[in-house]
């Protein structure tokens, strides 16, 4: 896999992050020698291998449908920035 | 130039499960804002959610009711995207592996049958709720319905038209009530659907570039879309236009779309497998459990309508297209064995009455033994039927039994010979024209004169003994 610039230009704004014009340069190269580490894998044949869904071997880790009380509604609100008429405020959202 | 529209709907709708998906919160509607929250579904740090076991067995019941293979290994995954609607900035989902998948339902428009293919149903947590009215300099969120469990219901790209995606969605909701997996309430949101469309010259093999409108929430609108992107699509072409593939938001109040401006990562979700929930795995013995609650589906209701009641095909589809109205129509026939009848109130009286009154069928103020009643003194004689519309009317209005209306108004029918002669030859002498007409040969101005008489009588007297005595009369 090619890793440019706009690469990391894409995930970083897809992680909204931003970055300095010499971070850039430095992650290009830091994500291109990553994954041409991880892309030895491809060198064995995995066609025979089920894939692992999930690194703890365990499934149905299931709970009853039983309601109990919320949270306080201040102490949700405590993680807020900013809050008011019991909601959380964040800046205009425009579609 | 001739078009076909290609369209493919995902329905999501919110299980009735009492408590949220992840967390014991409850799953209520509406609430103070944020009073339905806690850690886990507010996207705290540190918190480990658990998955609700009845969130399995409603999709599985789902994918079993719409003919679904049912997955024996399943899994969820994160689809990441940052939206203030959704705190942990991912939305728990399914990817690869969905707990559905392969299945199709029977719609009919116009008494054309036609399969429609789904391809896939998972699960999945609804997000919270903007409200951009509360302040001038910013919007409000409450995350009461964040983490409300979901099924999302992907079709195959099989429909053609508006009549057939309305009878699809409506198909499909009748489905989801029968097996009581969500209420279904689509004033309040519990369902609601998007539409991907796009459009191709007939006998071409390719699709068209599609868009894709978010979050219809009535049929009315998924109808007014569907026909609204489809002239704008056919429109772009035809004068050398292209279709750019975009979401699109429906204006239901100016009846158009507007593409939305959220440019956005053009659905890169980089999904991954949800590290803190494991896996599913429904094996035999489960879903012989779930299987084993399937009720009576809309189709094979349908077709024990046409056998053991010998309704018409098209009384038993209006029926049964609600389990609310199918119950109703049961219990009124449980104590009155003229089912026709009923059929033929239920879908013209009572639905006029609730469309007009803009009532849901579940509050009826007429019980349906009431009905059968009412149906009862028709056929007894004690009423006719020109009264028992009226009767019908004050029933629906106050509640009452039938045979109170009747007699509070003195509605019993007339058949006292003597008394109805009276009227006869009363308008045979008030209408001699008529008469004239009859008797050169004009056999329907006997009509005039029977509406005569049922006016003199306030619509008492019995039809048939009217027009025995009056053509007897005539003739004399
Ligand atoms: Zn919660």
């Amino acid at each position: 896999m090619e890793i440019t610039i706009e690469t990391i230009e894409h995930v970083a704004s897809l992680a909204r992050l931003s970055l300095k014009e010499d971070e850039k340069i430095r992650l290009t190269s830091d994500l291109k020698n990553i994954i041409s580490y991880v892309e030895k894998l491809n060198e064995l044949d995995t066609s025979n291998i089920k894939p692992m869904e999930h690194v703890i071997p365990m499934k149905n880790v299931l709970r009853e449908d039983i309601v109990n009380a919320s949270y306080d509604r201040n102490e949700i609100l405590k993680n807020a920035h900013e809050s008011g008429e019991g909601g959380f405020k964040v800046p205009k959202v425009v579609e | 130039m001739d078009y076909e529209v290609v369209i493919g709907l995902e329905v999501h709708a919110e299980l009735a499960t009492r408590s949220k998906i992840y967390c014991s919160c409850t799953t209520e509607f509406g609430g103070e804002p944020n009073t339905h929250c806690c850690p886990i579904c507010t996207g705290m740090p540190g918190v480990l959610p658990v998955l609700n076991k009845k969130v399995v067995e409603y999709a599985v019941k789902a994918g079993l009711a719409t003919n679904c293979n049912i997955a024996s290994f399943s899994k969820q995954d994160r689809k990441n995207y940052f939206y203030p609607d959704l705190p942990k900035a991912f939305q728990t989902s399914q990817y690869d592996l969905p707990l559905c998948f392969g299945g199709a339902i029977e719609i009919d428009v116009n008494g054309v049958k036609k399969s429609i293919g789904l391809t896939r149903i998972h699960i999945e947590e609804d997000a919270g709720k903007l409200i951009h009215d509360a302040w001038a300099d910013g919007t409000l969120v409450d995350y009461n319905r964040c983490g409300v469990p979901l099924i999302e219901i992907v079709s195959e790209p099989d429909l053609r038209s508006a009549d057939e995606v309305k009878a699809y969605f409506e198909k499909l909701k009748s489905i989801l009530e029968y097996i009581e997996v969500s209420d279904c309430k689509m004033q309040e949101g519990s369902l609601r659907a998007d539409v991907n469309l796009s459009v191709r010259k007939r006998g071409q093999r390719e699709f068209g570039t599609r868009t894709e409108m978010k979050n219809l929430n009535s049929i009315k609108a998924i109808v007014r879309a569907v026909e609204a992107e489809t002239k704008r699509q056919i429109e772009e072409l035809e004068y050398g236009g292209t279709i750019i593939q975009e979401t699109r938001r429906w204006d239901d109040n100016k009846g158009e779309s507007y593409a939305m401006r959220s440019k956005e990562e053009a659905h890169d979700y980089r999904y991954f497998p949800e590290p803190d929930l494991l896996p599913i795995v429904v094996g035999e013995e489960w879903l012989s459990q779930i299987k084993a609650e399937i009720p009576e589906l809309p189709d094979q209701r349908k077709s024990r309508y046409v056998e053991k009641f010998e309704l018409p095909e098209y009384d038993a589809a209006v029926l049964t297209s609600s389990k609310i109205i199918a119950d109703y129509f049961e219990a009124a026939a449980a104590v009155n064995s003229n089912v026709k009848a009923i059929s033929n109130w239920i879908m013209g009286d009572l639905m006029r009455a609730i469309n007009e009154k803009e009532i849901e069928f579940s509050n009826i103020p007429v019980a349906p033994e009431d009905l059968a009643g009412l149906i009862g003194l028709i056929d007894k004689g004690t009423i006719t039927g020109k009264a028992a519309k009226k009767v019908f009317d004050i029933m629906f209005e106050t509640g009452k039994k039938p045979m109170d209306v009747v007699k509070e108004e003195g509605l019993e029918a007339v058949n006292d010979e003597a008394a109805i002669l009276l009227a006869v030859k009363e308008a045979i002498s008030n209408n001699p024209k008529s008469v004239e007409d009859y008797k050169a040969g004009k056999k329907q101005a006997i009509g005039f004169l029977v509406g005569q008489i049922m006016k003199a009588t306030k619509g008492k007297a019995q039809p048939q003994t009217v027009n025995e005595l009056l053509v007897k009369e005539l003739e004399k």
